[in-house]
């Protein structure tokens, strides 16, 4: 079987701060258009996971293939143009732009020096910020600078930040957290409108929202995939249990 | 450059060369360690650091005046008492400006360093007011004048000797204050996460002035060391600042150890090419070779790599 | 996104502020100050650049240099070797036991013109150079420290530190600098006497107009998606870093821009008063031009330019009459703007100043006000202080 037919395959995936394997030889495949999630305890490695295919984190060793490219050795704004986009765990949006400008600044043109020098608001432009403003449901806000939304807004703006980018992998760290029942259920919309035609990469803790989401989960426990498969094969696997959901 | 000289010779420049390295070593570890705990421990930027160094080598210059006019009989030890009077005024006046400044700025690095450089001016003028702009020295008492004798073409002078045992001595204590006591785990628990040691009631403002005062107060000690060896002007600290920034910089901003390594290989070298170049150029060469270095490994010669 | 044209910028708000200054810089100081007076304001001016580029890299970028003293520097020693060679003919040097090489050389033993010093016969070479050797320096650096992810205080050290190795080397090789005097005795320009009274006029006018030309710059830099960049990177770079730029390189091109402008101001500054120092280029001027920027607003490209005229002013006024009282003023000027108001002038003149004009000339509330006031908050500093 080539490896290559998996939009993202991480293989032997380690890295080491100071001796502590924080990520511990781990290899896990994603297919296109899949939703997986990550789960695991407290400092099971999962946001180090997202830092490593990110660029963020270097790898120690190991390597992450994405739609057959190796991503280890770029530069954090090469893998991003190379279709990986990336959410934070804390809301990052730019908080004394517009939510429009913070849309404009994320979406693929003008990346360069000179190209952001040259760079013309046209109506392609426009229309793309338009459209996802509409999905992330700011239509009414383009005015309104970032930093006085609500600390779900923002989470969605940063969704929309990665939207308008066109990635072919999206990675969201612990996209609901922080939010009101409401807008939870909002979140859960958006997702699913988003998982149409994206993969998603998601970690999340809140297993009710997890089983409404996910093809496939991943159970991460001290650096390594303990159990990997539908959300009931996890539920049911007696080492997850143990480690995890028994406590 | 070496051809002139003979072996022996060569040898003798070298030990006596690091012998004058070892007093512009000392005055590196005595302001860099009032620094490794501002800079190092608070990461405010303390632009006037030098001249509470100076404040403490002008109180020296009081007291001896003050002995040598109504106590000649104590002037041996004056230096003693102009030590733990120089501690107090510096980190009074420290503890004060962290009050009046420093605390509104913790969060604003690059602006500290400007309301800092400010207070230097001012500070830097008043000197100028009261003690004139012309370079002051003070009266070495009997016993820290003269050299040993090492060998016919190396003598050491007891009073650079005597700056270099104060200048370890402290930095020992301030090892051993902010590692191994109570105190400095506070300081470091501060540093490492605010609102956890908030939590667990520790008084992080009571902390913050404590250490601010500390750094300075230990500014003050080097400044009245700094007077055994050299003299004291008004714009004397400021000659200093950018340097000893470099070797608390270059040491790894909160390494120690790293920072006397630093101290140690900046001064020798300067010092060592200084013999054999101008005295300028040595410092280019020397600054220059540090900031390439700090370009290549921003982290320091010391660092942990830790996840960010 | 406004197909404005220029005339409809110039009677827009923004408009009127930089028109104000031009009437202030054209018409008002010269027919109000005598020759030696007007030609003060020019050197003020030329502290000016350095502001406007410290705005740029420090108010929208976040990125504060302690040594911009060394491109003013570079940029007016350039102009000051070429001058100095015009002024070094071989009939004019002939006493000298070396003829036709700089002055401070042959009283320096030295005999022969140093290969640094060749290009700067050519007068197209140096306009070039007064700009190019700022900017590969700081591209130098920029690249260095920059794709070392190095900033904040660390930067403003390692820069601090530069303008310190600077001077010392300056000071240091006499024969080939001029030493800690300098370069004096620039008296002529392409033939032109440039110690005259017209003279100084003409350049100060010169000024002027390269002023406005960089604030025209840095104002199309910052109205562009690059300057909503920096202002996003300031805020969270990683974000930036993960919307697919390349942080560095923005920084470095902001650095280069800020650098490249210090070393215009300095070739002017170097014209106009007819000699180069190291005492431009060490820490201490160094960080007095952030203060400029400080006090004139960091946010405001404007506010810089007036920054460094009234501190200029300040400091001619206090020399001239209370010496010892300056280190005071400017040590507390230091403090205050840092402590009491650090969006500086502008960002009082917006507080305080702004709202009266709107009562004035009742505007605000209707029309294209809006979009006026978003291009304001670029030009004037209505960015909230974080």
């Amino acid at each position: 079987m080539n490896k290559d037919q998996f939009l993202l395959a991480v293989e032997g995936l380690t890295v080491s701060f100071d001796g502590f394997k924080a990520v511990d030889d781990l290899s896990f495949y994603l297919d296109p258009k899949e939703i997986r999630v990550i789960i695991g305890p407290n400092g099971a490695g999962k946001t180090t996971v997202l830092d490593l295919i990110c660029g963020k984190t270097r790898a120690t060793s190991g390597s992450i293939r994405f739609r057959g490219k190796e991503l280890t050795k770029m530069k954090e704004h090469q893998i991003v143009h190379a279709g990986v986009g990336r959410k934070f765990q804390n809301p990052s949006v730019f908080e004394d732009l517009t939510v429009f400008e913070n849309l404009e600044v994320s979406y693929p043109e003008g990346h360069t020096v000179m190209g952001s020098l040259a760079f013309k608001r046209d109506t392609a432009v426009m229309e793309a910020v338009e459209e996802v403003a509409g999905t992330i449901f700011l239509k009414d806000l383009l005015d309104q600078p970032a930093g006085l939304l609500s600390h779900g807004q923002k989470q969605w703006l940063e969704i929309g930040m990665l939207l308008i980018q066109k990635p072919d992998l999206l990675m969201l760290d612990e996209p609901v957290a922080g939010m009101s029942v409401a807008e939870r259920r909002q979140t859960a919309e958006l997702l699913r409108v988003i998982t149409r035609d994206h993969t998603v990469l998601v970690i999340e803790h809140d297993m009710q929202f997890v089983g409404d989401i996910a093809d496939r989960v991943t159970v991460m426990h001290q650096g390594k995939v303990l159990s990997e498969g539908s959300i009931e094969h996890v539920k049911n696997d007696p080492k997850v249990i143990e480690v995890y959901l028994g406590h | 450059m070496f051809a002139d000289y003979s072996t022996t010779e060569l040898m003798s420049i070298f030990a006596m060369q690091g012998f004058a390295g070892l007093s512009l070593f000392s005055v590196f570890v005595l302001m860099a360690m009032g620094l490794a705990i501002i800079f190092g421990q608070m990461g405010v930027i303390n632009m006037a650091h030098g001249e509470f160094m100076i404040l403490g080598a002008y109180t020296t210059y009081l007291t001896a005046n003050l002995f040598e006019n109504y106590l000649p009989g104590l002037f041996a030890g004056y230096f003693f008492v102009a030590m733990l009077l120089a501690f107090l005024f510096s980190a009074a006046l420290g503890a004060f400006v962290e009050w009046a400044m420093v605390r509104h700025l913790y969060r604003r690095p690059l602006d500290t360093l400007l309301a800092t450089w400010g207070l230097s001016l001012i500070m830097q003028q008043a000197y100028r007011s009261i003690f004139g702009a012309r370079e002051v020295g003070v009266e070495l008492p009997q016993w820290m004048m003269g050299a040993f004798q090492v060998t016919d073409l190396v003598q050491i002078p007891i009073n650079g000797l005597f700056v270099m045992i104060i200048a370890l001595s402290i930095a020992l204590a301030v090892y051993l204050l902010m590692f191994r006591s109570g105190w400095g785990r506070k300081v470091r628990a501060v540093v490492q996460n605010r609102p956890m040691a908030e939590a667990v009631g520790i008084n992080t403002a009571g902390v913050d002035r404590a250490t601010f005062a500390l750094g300075c107060g230990i500014a003050g000690v080097a400044g009245s060391a700094f007077t055994m060896i050299g003299s004291t002007g008004p714009s004397s600290g400021q000659a200093y600042i950018v340097d000893t920034f470099l070797v608390v910089v270059f040491g790894g901003a909160q390494s120690l150890i790293g920072t006397i390594v630093s101290a140690f290989t900046i001064s020798q070298s300067q010092s060592t090419m200084e013999f054999f170049l101008s005295g300028s150029m040595a410092k280019v060469l020397t600054l220059l070779t540090v900031v390439i270095i700090l370009m290549l490994r921003p982290e320091g010669l010391m660092a942990l790599k830790v996840r960010r | 996104m406004k197909n404005s044209s220029p005339v409809k910028w110039l009677v827009s708000r923004e408009g009127l502020y930089y028109l104000a200054l031009a009437v202030l810089l054209v018409l008002v100081l010269p027919a109000l100050l005598d020759s030696f007076r007007l030609n003060m304001v020019g050197k003020y001016l030329t502290y000016a650049f350095v502001a406007v580029g410290l705005v740029m890299c420090w108010g929208k970028a976040g990125i504060l240099s302690l040594g911009q003293g060394v491109f003013f520097g570079l940029g007016g020693y350039c102009m000051a070797m070429f001058l100095k060679l015009e002024a070094s003919t071989p009939e004019a040097t002939a006493q000298q036991s070396t003829p036709g090489i700089p002055d401070f050389m042959d009283w320096n033993q030295v005999t022969e013109l140093p290969w640094f010093w060749e290009p700067f016969h050519s007068f197209s070479f140096t306009l070039l150079a007064v700009i190019a050797v700022p900017m590969i320096l700081a591209f130098i650096i920029g690249v260095a420290m920059f794709k070392r992810r190095v900033g904040g205080v660390y930067f403003a050290i390692i820069t601090q530190a530069i303008a310190s190795i600077l001077t010392i080397l300056i000071i240091g090789q006499q024969g080939y600098t001029g030493g800690v005097n300098g370069i004096t005795d620039l008296q002529t320009l392409l033939g032109w006497n440039i110690r005259t009274d017209e003279a100084k006029t003409t350049l100060y006018f010169v000024c002027v107009a390269m002023l406005f030309l960089c604030l025209f710059v840095a104002r199309y830099v910052q109205n562009s998606k690059f300057g909503r960049i920096l202002v996003a990177m300031r805020d969270q770079e990683n974000r930036v870093r993960f919307s697919g730029y390349d942080v560095a390189s923005f920084k470095v091109f902001i650095f280069c821009l800020a650098a490249a402008f210090a070393g215009i101001g300095g070739a002017l500054f170097t014209l106009q008063v007819g000699f180069m120092s190291p005492s431009f280029v060490g820490i201490v001027p160094s960080i007095e031009m952030v203060v400029f920027c400080a006090l004139g607003g960091r946010y405001s490209l404007l506010g810089g330019v007036y920054g460094a005229l009234l501190v200029n002013a300040a400091k001619s006024g206090f020399s001239e009459s209370f010496p010892e009282l300056w280190p005071y003023a400017m040590g507390a000027l230091f403090i205050g703007v840092v402590l009491a108001f650090p969006n500086g002038l502008a960002g009082l003149y917006q507080r305080y100043v702004m709202p009266l004009e709107d009562r004035l000339f009742k505007r605000g509330k209707s029309g294209d006000a809006g979009n006026d006031d978003a291009a304001l908050s670029g030009s004037l500093g209505a960015e909230k202080s974080s």
